[in-house]
Order: C-alpha cells, then sequence, then structure tokens
C-alpha cells in the first residue's frame, strides 16, 4: 500500500508540455531515494488548467504543482515526498497564501466550477478500471439493469432535462424514446467522438480522463432502447483517447462489464471503435452513420431519422461524449438532483474549452446560466496584457460571436440561439481588440470551404463565393453591394444546404455582420482595418521625427523596401512593403507605426 | 461481473487506497515529523505503518501525511493527531508497534493513548 499519490496530468495539453518526462524523473527519483514502496505515480486525465501544465498534484496533501520541469522533480521528491515539506516555489501561485497553501477547489478557477462530466478527469488512473469503479463506476448500469425497466430508465433521463452537449441541444430522453418505440431486430447506440471545432477539446479530454464512463453509459443507452451492439466513432487525431478507450473497452470486458449477460441480467452489449479520417462533415449525424458503415463521410436527407432508420438502416441513437458522461450520475442521483442545476429550459452543467486570449486556457464546467462575464472573468482570470473584450465567439465554425454588449448573458442553449450564436460543442474563443471580426469570419469561413463535403451546391458553392467575398473585403476591394449581396447568400445557403454543416456555416458572418457592422463599414467605405489586422488595409510608415537613422529596419527588411542613409529619416515603399512587421519589431525608437 | 455485489467488493477494496485523494476540511489528520531528525530516528517505517493501517481499515476519513521538524528532535519519531474540532495530541518516540495501537485507540475508539503523549512523556 502506499502512503502517498503522485498525479501527473496525461492530458494531451500537458503531455505536450512536457509530462512524458516528468513521469519518467519521478519514477527515477522515487526510485533512488527509495520510495517506490511509499508513494505510487499515476498519469491521470486532465485538470483542466492546460495553461499551466504539465500539472501535477499529490496526495493526500492535495498539493497543486504547476509547470513542473523535469529538473524540478528531484526537489519534490526529496523535499515534499521524503521530508514532508512542501515546495512552495512550484505550488500554483493562487493556492499560496499568507495563511500557507490553501485547497485548489477553493481558487477561482475551480470554486465557481461544478464538476459532473469531468468528475473523474485528474483524479482517477483513466487505464485503471478499478479506479473508475472506486468512484462509483459500473453501478448506475448495475442498477438499471437490476432495478430498472428500460422504460424507466427512459423517463429518469427525460425528467433529468438532459439536451444533447453536441450543439443542438435535442432532449436526450426523446431521442431514447423514439429509437426504443421502433421495433427491429437490431438497434444500435453510436458516440460521436469525432470533435472537430477548431478550438475545442471537451470530449477528448472526457475520453482521455475518464473513458469508462463513456462505455458505461452507452451500456446503459443500449439496455434503455433495446440495442446490443455499440459503436464509438472518434478521429484518428486523437491517440491517445483511442489507446485509452481500447484498454477500457478490454477491461470492461474482461470484468463481464461488456459482452454477454452483464449483471446476470441477460442483457448482452458490446461496443467496437471506428477511427475517422478527421472530417468535420462527419461529426454530423448521418454522416457519421454513413462513415461508419464503411462508405464516403457524406449526409443524408432527413428524414428518415437515425431513430427510424440510422446505421445499416436499422433505428440508432447516436449521442456526443460530454451527454453519455452524464448519464451514469444521473442514474445514481436521480433526475431532480440533475435538474436542480442549471436555468430552467437548460439543465445540469456545460464543459468548456477556453481558448484565444484569455488567461487560463484549458477546459471549465460549469452549471448552465452562468454569465459569459464570469466564465471569461473569474474562471478564465481575464485577458491577459490588460486589454479589452470585444467578443467571444462559440460553437466553433457553425456558431456565432457574442459581443461585449451581451456580456452578462446568462449562458444556456436558448440565450445563446436567441442572439445569433449557439452552444455548440463548448469551445469558446476569447478575443480582443487586436481581433478583427471580418477576418474571424473569413477563418471560420476558410474552414467551412475545406471541410465543405460537396454532396449539395448550397454548401459547397455558397461557403466558396462567400469566403471570396470576406476576402474582397479584407483586401479593401468591398462595395456596399457586397455587403448586401453577403447577407442574401447567407440566408440562401442556410435555407438550402442539405445537413447542419453547410446550415450553420454562415452563422459566423451573420452573427459579425450583426453586431460588428462598424468593422465591415471600415473596411468597405474607409478602407480600413480598425483592429490593424487585415494586411492589405495597413501601411507601415516611419515618422521622420522620431527616426535616428539607425538603418536596423532597412538591413532587416525581406523586400528591401526601407531606404535612406545613416543618421536620416528612412522611408518605407509602400509598393514594395509586404507587411511583415519586422521593421516595427526591430525599430528601437518606436518610430515604426501601423497606420 | 454477475450482481452489484460483486462490484461492491471490487469498489471497497480500492476505496480504501483511493481515499488518499479525498479533500475533505472534516478529515482527521495524523501528521509525521519527517525532518532529517525524525528520519534519523525511524520516522519512516512509522509513516508507513500508519498509512498502511489506514487504508487497511478502509479509514477514509483519516489522511495520514508529513511535516518538516516540529522542534522537539530528541522526541522524533513524533505523530501529532488533528481531529477536527479537538485539540492536537502529540505523540513522541513512536514506533510502527505504538502507531498501530493509536489508531486503534485513539482514532477508532476516540480515547487518547496517554503513556505516549508529550506531556506524559516529557512531562
Amino acid at each position: 500500500m502506499y502512503r502517498s499519490h503522485v498525479l501527473v496530468c496525461g492530458g494531451t495539453g500537458c503531455t505536450s508540455s512536457g509530462t512524458p518526462k516528468v513521469l519518467e524523473a519521478f519514477t527515477d527519483e522515487i526510485k533512488k531515494a527509495g520510495l517506490e514502496k511509499e508513494v505510487a505515480v499515476v498519469q491521470t486525465g486532465c485538470h483542466g488548467l492546460c495553461a499551466l501544465g504539465p500539472i501535477v498534484v499529490i496526495y493526500p496533501e492535495a498539493t497543486f504543482y504547476s509547470m513542473v520541469k523535469p529538473e524540478d522533480v528531484f526537489e519534490i521528491v526529496n523535499e515534499h515526498l521524503l521530508k514532508g515539506r512542501i515546495v512552495t516555489r512550484l505550488v500554483y501561485d493562487e493556492t499560496v497564501s499568507e495563511e500557507g497553501i490553501t485547497s485548489i477547489s477553493d481558487t477561482d478557477f475551480y470554486k465557481k466550477q461544478h464538476r459532473i462530466a469531468l468528475r473523474n478527469c485528474g483524479i482517477i488512473n483513466p487505464e485503471s478500471i478499478d479506479e473508475y469503479i472506486a468512484t462509483n463506476g459500473y453501478e448506475a448500469l448495475g442498477r438499471a439493469l437490476t432495478q430498472y425497466t428500460p422504460d424507466e430508465v427512459i423517463q429518469i433521463i427525460l425528467d433529468s432535462g438532459l439536451r444533447g452537449r453536441g450543439g443542438g441541444g435535442f432532449p436526450t430522453g426523446l431521442k431514447w424514446k423514439l429509437a426504443r418505440g421502433n421495433d427491429a431486430d437490431q438497434k444500435y447506440v453510436c458516440c460521436n467522438a469525432d470533435e472537430g471545432d477548431p478550438g475545442a477539446f471537451m470530449d477528448r479530454s472526457v475520453l482521455e480522463g475518464d473513458p469508462h464512463v463513456v462505455l458505461e453509459a452507452m451500456a446503459i443507452a443500449g439496455y434503455a432502447i433495446g440495442a446490443s451492439m455499440g459503436y464509438i466513432y472518434i478521429r484518428a487525431e486523437y491517440p491517445i483517447a483511442v489507446e485509452r478507450l481500447s484498454i477500457a473497452i478490454s477491461q470492461a470486458r474482461e470484468y463481464g462489464l461488456l459482452g454477454k449477460n452483464i449483471f446476470g441480467s441477460g442483457f448482452d452489449f458490446d461496443i467496437e471503435l471506428r477511427l475517422g479520417a478527421g472530417a468535420f462533415v462527419c461529426g454530423e449525424e448521418t454522416a457519421l452513420i454513413t462513415s461508419i458503415e464503411g462508405n464516403r463521410g457524406e449526409p443524408r436527407p432527413r428524414p428518415p431519422f437515425p431513430a427510424q432508420k440510422g446505421l445499416f438502416q436499422k433505428p440508432t441513437i447516436l449521442n456526443n461524449v460530454e451527454t453519455y458522461a452524464n448519464i451514469p450520475q444521473i442514474i445514481l442521483n436521480g433526475a431532480e438532483w440533475f435538474s436542480s442545476l442549471g436555468t430552467e429550459k437548460s439543465k445540469g452543467t456545460k464543459v468548456f474549452a477556453l481558448g484565444g486570449k484569455i488567461h487560463n486556457t484549458g477546459l471549465v464546467e460549469i452549471p448552465m446560466g452562468t454569465t459569459l462575464r464570469e466564465v471569461v472573468e473569474e474562471i478564465g482570470g481575464g485577458i491577459p496584457d490588460g486589454k479589452k473584450f470585444k467578443a467571444a465567439q462559440t460553437g466553433g465554425p457553425s456558431g456565432g460571436c457574442i459581443p461585449y454588449s451581451h456580456y452578462d448573458i446568462p449562458i444556456d442553449y436558448d440565450n445563446l440561439l436567441e442572439i445569433g450564436s449557439m452552444m455548440g460543442s463548448g469551445g469558446l474563443i476569447v478575443m480582443d481588440e487586436d481581433n478583427c471580426m471580418v477576418d474571424i469570419a473569413k477563418f471560420f469561413l476558410e474552414f467551412t470551404v475545406d471541410e465543405s463535403c460537396g454532396k449539395c451546391t448550397p454548401c459547397r458553392v455558397g461557403t466558396k463565393r462567400l469566403y471570396e467575398m470576406l476576402e474582397k473585403i479584407t483586401e479593401g476591394k468591398g462595395t456596399m453591394e457586397d455587403l448586401e449581396k453577403l447577407e442574401d447568400l447567407c440566408k440562401y445557403i442556410k435555407e438550402n444546404s442539405l445537413c447542419g454543416l453547410g446550415q450553420s456555416a454562415p452563422n459566423p458572418v451573420l452573427s459579425t455582420l450583426q453586431f460588428f457592422k462598424d468593422e465591415y463599414m471600415a473596411h468597405v467605405v474607409d478602407k480600413k482595418c480598425p483592429a490593424a489586422v487585415c494586411k492589405a488595409l495597413l501601411s507601415y510608415v516611419i515618422d521622420a521625427e522620431l527616426c535616428k537613422g539607425c538603418t536596423l529596419c532597412s538591413r532587416s527588411c525581406p523586400n528591401n523596401a526601407i531606404s535612406g542613409k545613416v543618421k536620416e529619416a528612412h522611408i518605407i515603399d509602400q509598393d514594395k512593403c509586404i507587411k511583415c512587421g519586422v521593421c516595427m519589431e526591430k525599430c528601437r525608437f518606436g518610430a515604426i507605426s501601423i497606420r | 461481473m454477475k450482481s452489484l455485489e460483486e462490484l461492491k467488493a471490487i469498489r471497497e477494496t480500492m476505496q480504501a487506497q483511493m481515499g488518499l485523494r479525498k479533500e475533505d476540511s472534516n478529515q482527521t489528520r495524523i501528521v509525521v515529523g519527517m525532518a532529517t531528525c525524525g528520519i534519523a530516528s525511524g520516522a519512516r517505517p512509522v509513516l508507513t505503518a500508519l498509512s498502511n493501517i489506514v487504508q487497511e481499515k478502509g479509514l477514509t476519513n483519516v489522511m495520514v501525511t508529513q511535516t518538516g521538524c516540529i522542534g522537539l528532535c530528541q522526541y522524533e519519531p513524533i505523530v501529532e493527531i488533528l481531529e477536527p474540532g479537538k485539540d492536537k495530541v502529540t505523540y513522541v518516540k513512536m514506533t510502527p508497534e505504538k502507531a498501530l495501537e493509536i489508531v486503534d485507540q485513539h482514532i477508532i475508539r476516540g480515547q487518547i493513548v496517554s503513556k505516549y503523549t508529550i506531556s506524559e512523556i516529557v512531562g
């Protein structure tokens, strides 16, 4: 038995900032100190504070070390683990106060969070089914199979008010009920783990940190609708998640928690993985199903809905990873517990991946109804460098921007839809005054142009034309007529596209047009980019008063666009300037500015 | 997996070990002095013994942790027991055997083992 557990975060964020080496250093140093029989080293899933990785938490003290480097490990082992002296300089500074070290759950980042889907992430070893069982894992499945009828299970989910966390927000219980009502010799339960929005990593973190929760929930869903087979569609770009899921599946089979006659109830259920090649459209349910079938991932018209004719033409339910991660807790704690959290029409919590111009880049789980201001200012720690909040982008390429005027909006499905954005799967990208909103719209359009599968014309051609118009505007060639056409085309694409990808692709344009029309106007009428992002609309100029004639800029310019004699003011040739900004970076006298 | 009981058995064994990762301000804390003086006089076997027994008995509300020099080096190994809402009890000159006795008497039964306390020995 161990007297201390060293938990090293093994999420993708921390892994890329150095977990493997830190882990190795811990194993080595602990061995050298002769503590290998007293101290266990455990690799966990994501703690959420990805900006401060690699994160190491040492129990029983629950000391939260951040940005740990391999060379720090010797000190931690010999001071903390051997002599019981916490290495204060390496502890996450928010937990250090004059009275000593406070609990991590009292920090701004964690105190407003409420973890249901992420409850085990960062706490358990995702590669150990026993640790999952220790935190009440598989108890919900056991109870569902032995104490409830399938209809009762569905009723609990209906009563809880759980809605799909993938973006659309369709009531999960209703989806299950529809699938249960359709008779067939075979039905399927599918899990959408094809998280494709740029900047979103909620599902990946759940799969990496707590893979068994998804297996358990899918088995419960299988029991509820009468399916004996499940597929998890996960993108191959998530290698850690794929590996941990594969381990979890084989452990669950070994324990008889997947397979035949689970809990002696006569219920059979098994799960297989299907790896996607990373096409954004495969996050759309019909395209995903088509891809599992082995065909090219293209959407098909609905109806028939998957609940009627889904995978292999059989009734199928498809839920997102985070949706599943809520299910076992709802079964264990009851529908009332879950529906007591959140707002009137959006129950429970939502996981968001915070990114962009924000201090605490990472993963947070908040009760529905938390305001955007709380998320950005308090949990997220605000915007770096004293810049001002301009907008938050939610829902990725299908969503929209929330401007400062809606900073105090309680985040839930309906509020976000009302202001032209959407919950989406949970990416939340914060933008400050240095972001150009036209450029942001163009960025997302570039993504959808690339990811449009090409099956229907409104999406294939429409998004391309939209992109070209935005390009024209950012180059300063746009006209007022273009702005009108832009809006018309957006509406046309929304109404006529075959699947969700096309139907939502214009959203970034529409929402920026709605809230930041002045920026579009500045590009079109004044030929200026207020945030100084769009290169074609910028010019770098040298202030003759400030220029000392040091020649550093002209020597640094990659295109020889700067001329001038030593100790005399230099001049930039605007025709030659490629607007790379090197001269401004190099100038020691602040003589170069953007106009 | 054939029954909920089978699951429960696995859970209980594991929970004893996982109890280490619980954060709870109402926990009883057993603190072992682990400075150089403590280690030299044998604090490590005491710490291991305490940590093992707490997990074996499934005392999830008890946390065994360590601290630096308590300041009474000649009485090491020192073990302090901090129960919420109660006065701190300090045991001195501990051995693994004495430590087990303390868990049994003090932690489980709630009776302070006076013969090992600092007031008894130091006077």
